[in-house]
């Protein structure tokens, strides 16, 4: 009975990160998103010196381990701008994923058959039209299942912001744990909080890819 | 005689070191059905896509009713929508269903409203006999229908003129004939047509003029009766016999 009563409590406690976990995912994801095919669409289509621009910002993002963008924009960034921890940790796995994201969305645009955008041209589009018409429409489609393996990774990564004290699942897990000194129920709390966070947005992801996949 | 619709004068194309086109002229009138025939690497694809822009000539001037579309500073998107062009490979937006490959250009550069730019694409759709297949995918129609959705796609702009690259040369040869048709159907309603095809048996019901080009250059021209009886040159003699060889064989 006591350890019905211990989980609980620990639960309780933990699923509290739930909302914060979800957040800090959500935000990155919608950052490296929005970061991703604007900078992929600047490399594929974008005048050569931008491109060289994109390269090394996709270069450099992914060669630093994500915690170290964390620590720069909470330590350093946030002297200058008035970040609280979670949106430091938040917008630096943003950025961290916006360069992987930039790599998933290109290799899409390339992937779309070049007789798309003659086509799309041949009809009168101008080059943006068609990028924003033709071109990407089909590129999301075709970056679906590569992006949702993306968006699992943001998900686990999300564990880093731990470390600057946003309170989401793990850093919760820790507390509890630290403080009744009984680490499996802890974190056994906060493994099955994460098993079925990947698990639904996995499935979820699937749906969507099966809902929209181009034939071809 | 009217004012020609079309007239090409002297271009040039290359690509790098590749000469392409070396210095092609031609005129083209109003409603007059102008079938390019030739080797391939003779240059007709490169001409269809230097007059609508698609890559401009390196030399020589292209107008369009009275228009430099080789000047500078000229729009190149607006000259677009005046020219239709169809593809040997369809080029259908395989993201959209027939209706919306059609639908699109009005919507997003005609700049129609949904429900006007649907009436429009399903009476184009109706014209080219594919209405019963509006809402089907790319990946779900024949190569003829796609065809055939492609010619709507490109008649939904209300072109003045068409521009046909190979339109037959991917289909099976049971599927040419109802994308041919729809073509003599275009032409007869007075559509202006430059048609790049080895379709002999187009060429001389439906052309007006044949012309053959060979090396970037064109060679001879004339009506298809004169250019498949009595060529001048030799050259164009041994082409025409030699597609009309192929068409024969089994």
């Amino acid at each position: 009975m006591e350890f019905v009563q211990d989980l609980l409590t620990t639960f309780n406690f933990i699923v509290q990160g739930l909302w914060v976990t979800i957040s800090v995912t959500a935000v990155a994801l919608t950052t490296g998103v929005v970061i991703g095919i604007v900078l992929a669409i600047v490399r594929v289509y974008g005048h050569p010196f931008l491109q060289i621009a994109v390269i090394i910002y996709s270069v450099v993002i992914r060669a630093v381990p994500v915690i170290v963008i964390i620590f720069i924009l909470f330590f350093v960034i946030s002297r200058y701008v008035n970040l609280s921890p979670f949106w430091a940790g938040a917008l630096a796995l943003g950025f961290a994923s916006g360069a992987y994201q930039t790599e998933i969305f290109r290799g899409a645009l390339q992937a779309v058959q070049s007789g798309q955008m003659i086509a799309a041209r041949a009809i009168g589009m101008s080059r943006l039209q068609a990028i924003q018409s033709i071109v990407l429409p089909q590129a999301v489609r075709l970056a679906l299942p590569a992006w949702g393996n993306e968006a699992t990774l943001v998900l686990k990564d999300s564990t880093l912001v731990f470390a600057v004290g946003v309170p989401e699942i793990l850093r919760r897990a820790q507390q509890v744990s630290a403080r009744t000194f009984e680490p499996f129920l802890a974190f056994g709390v906060a493994l099955l909080l994460y098993l079925a966070l990947t698990l639904i947005t996995t499935q979820a992801l699937r749906w969507l890819e099966r809902r929209y996949r181009l034939q071809m | 005689m009217t004012a020609p619709i079309l007239r090409i004068e002297d271009v040039h194309k290359s690509y790098g070191n590749l000469q392409v086109l070396k210095g092609v002229s031609l005129t083209v009138q109003p409603q007059e059905v102008v079938v390019l025939v030739g080797p391939s690497g003779s240059g007709k694809s490169t001409l269809l896509r230097c007059i609508n822009l698609l890559s401009p000539p390196t030399k020589g001037r292209i107008w369009l009713e009275d228009q430099d579309i080789t000047a500078p500073g000229v729009n190149q998107d607006r000259v677009r929508q005046r020219i239709g062009m169809v593809f040997q490979e369809f080029n259908l937006f395989t993201h959209l269903t027939a209706l919306g490959n059609v639908m699109i250009g009005l919507t997003k550069v005609r700049k129609m409203r949904k429900n006007e730019a649907r009436d429009l694409a399903m009476f184009e759709l109706e014209r080219v006999g594919l209405a019963d297949r509006a809402h089907y995918y790319p990946a779900q129609l024949s190569g003829g229908q796609k065809q055939r959705v492609a010619i709507a796609r490109a008649l939904s702009m209300d072109p003045h003129i068409m521009l046909f690259d190979e339109p037959t040369s991917a289909l099976d040869p049971e599927l040419t004939g109802e994308v041919l048709a729809v073509m003599q159907k275009l032409a007869s309603e007075g559509m202006t047509m430059i048609v790049v095809s080895h379709e002999i048996g187009f060429a001389r019901q439906v052309a007006d003029r044949v012309v053959f080009m060979e090396g970037g250059v064109v060679v001879e021209e004339g009506p298809p009766q004169c250019m498949f009886k009595q060529a001048i040159h030799e050259r164009t003699r041994a082409f025409l016999r030699t597609i009309e060889y192929m068409r024969h064989a089994p």
